[in-house]
């Protein structure tokens, strides 16, 4: 807790020293990052802590990258630059000595640092719009249902053209069809080839949101407000799941209110104690806990997947590697909790990126339709970050997907990966 | 289709291509059925026992590899030996296609298809 309040006086100083660097008044910069000037006082002031949602909202408004408003511009550039190094190191050249290397680089060359900064952030960036692009392209639903109709629709008017052309003698009541049908089926091609045109031109946008799942996502992330004031909520599929989403969050809240919950958490951080303490069932404390991220649980992220291991909720978290919609990694403990109902599976976790997180997994059966009715399996899991001390713990080594993991010896591994492995 | 027996069977969800196709098989004097949907399709066959059947691999309810799954492993030796076009997309010509005695890419030239069935009949 120390260091994450150190950060905290940190951010708050940065934020007042930015403002004040651009000559800001403070009730304009709270309004445009959408908080009470109060609010952002006390944050100045480093009295209140400021989450990573805020931070970024607060950084959009002072004009400059997040992670510099957050870390500091010295440890942010450092950081980038140590995975930098880590991650452009050429054959077998081992990366430590240049890690070690980058506060001397940095403080010499500042220029030539700023740089390789600047090209290293796009190159990462073009990275992940090329593995979404690719994974969008293999794996869309709606892509590759779009390109189905279009082949059948060419099929039909190619074969039905042919005959009109072709054969001899149609009777009357096939000439009839074939040019109903020809019709039909060339509306049918229009309306989807600009369908598929509009969807191909929304991913030049960066980052942009397209299915369902990830609009309800976004939503989430931004503090899941009233489905009619979202601006993240586009598609009719996005907003059903939001308004059913809020429906169950409201009868969760109902069971464990927000005080209740905010005031146990703050004397318990084991939420299978927790659960036992407020007398709730495990699944109801760790949704609850994700949805309200009381003191000690600023970052908690949250998986919820069917008994078919696909997801049904995700409420991402800072540095947690998550896939596009349809595809994810078989190691995570949120699957293994899947075959042992009713016990806390707790793991330790480790990206690619060498980023740690504290995983607690529980799975949960149900007969809805009664002992005749079939048995419905659902498994979630909390994400929260390491405790102190766990930096040596051995932990799971852990991706997005097997295609965008370059983890080259994984024994979970099902398909090749299109980033460069090693 | 009860009755008579058919000379091809078409599993084909859209109607459209059905038609066109089942004309111009008709007009080379096949008798032709048509079953449009994936769900149902081993019980079509088995019931109409056609001489060939016209398989599309992306139906609904059951995809056309796993009818031609469930045709080559049915108890009935002369219903598993029925011969099989398969009707995909371009380049969707492996595994699952591969057990087929023909495939036909998506779009195609009606001589082709023409052809393809006369060989296979004959």
């Amino acid at each position: 807790m120390s260091q994450r309040s150190a950060n905290h006086i940190l951010t708050g100083t940065r934020i007042r020293e930015r403002r004040l660097s651009l000559a800001r008044r403070q009730a304009d910069v709270a309004r445009a990052a959408g908080i009470s000037p109060a609010y952002l006082n006390l944050i100045e002031h480093n009295r209140r802590p400021v989450g990573e949602d805020l931070v970024a909202r607060l950084a959009e408004v002072l004009e400059m990258p997040a992670d510099e408003l957050a870390e500091g511009r010295e440890e942010a550039r450092l950081a980038v630059l140590r995975e930098a190094a880590a991650r452009l190191a050429e054959g077998d050249a081992e990366p430590g000595p240049i890690v070690a290397q980058a506060p001397e680089f940095l403080a010499r060359f500042p220029g030539w640092a700023g740089l390789l900064i600047t090209l290293f952030r796009r190159a990462d960036t073009l990275e992940r719009q090329l593995v979404a692009l690719s994974d969008r392209m293999r794996q869309d639903p709606y892509l590759l249902t779009t390109l189905h109709q279009i082949l059948s629709a060419a099929t039909s008017i190619r074969s039905t053209a042919s005959i009109l052309s072709e054969e001899r003698a149609v009777p009357p009541d096939w000439l009839d069809r074939f040019h109903a049908n020809l019709d039909q089926d060339s509306q049918r091609l229009s309306v989807t080839a600009q369908a598929l045109v509009a969807y191909l031109d929304s991913f030049e946008t960066e980052g942009a949101i397209i299915t369902p799942e990830e609009e309800v996502e976004a939503w989430m992330a931004a503090g899941a407000r009233p489905v009619e004031e979202s601006d993240d909520l586009v598609s009719d599929a996005a907003l059903a799941l939001a308004a059913d989403h809020l429906l169950r969050m409201a009868e969760e809240r109902r069971a464990l209110p927000d005080a209740t919950l905010a005031s146990a958490a703050a004397r318990e951080r084991d939420p299978m104690r927790l659960a036992a303490r407020l007398d709730r069932q495990p699944d109801l404390v760790m949704r609850r806990l994700a949805a309200l991220r009381p003191a000690g649980f600023e970052t908690a992220g949250l998986l919820v997947c069917d008994g078919s291991g696909a997801l049904i909720l995700r409420r991402s978290t800072p540095g947690f590697p998550l896939p596009r919609p349809g595809d994810t990694c078989p190691l995570w403990p949120l699957y293994q909790a899947l075959a042992m109902p009713q016990t806390a599976l707790s793991h330790l976790v480790e990206t690619p990126e060498g980023r740690r997180f504290r995983t607690l997994s529980y799975a949960t059966r149900s007969q809805p339709d009664g002992t005749d009715g079939p048995v419905l399996s659902r498994a979630q899991m909390l994400i929260l970050p390491p405790d102190a001390g766990m930096a040596e713990t051995p932990a799971t080594k852990i991706g997005p997907a097997c295609r965008i993991c370059p983890r080259p010896d994984c024994p979970a591994r099902r398909e090749p990966s299109i980033l460069a492995m090693g | 289709m009860a009755g008579r027996t058919l000379d091809i069977l078409m599993i084909e969800d859209e109607p459209n291509i059905a038609e066109a196709v089942n004309f111009i098989l008709m007009r080379e004097g096949w008798q032709v059925g048509v079953h449009g949907d994936g769900a149902g399709g081993i019980e079509a066959i088995r019931a109409a026992r056609p001489r060939l059947v016209i398989l599309d691999m992306m139906l609904p309810n059951r995809s056309g590899a796993e009818i031609l799954a469930d045709l080559r492993a049915d108890p009935d030796a002369a219903v598993a030996g029925i011969p099989v076009l398969m009707l995909t997309a371009r380049g969707h010509t492996g595994e699952e296609a591969a057990r087929a005695d023909a495939v036909l890419a998506k779009p195609f030239a009606n001589d082709d298809l023409r052809d393809m069935v006369r060989r296979m009949l004959n």
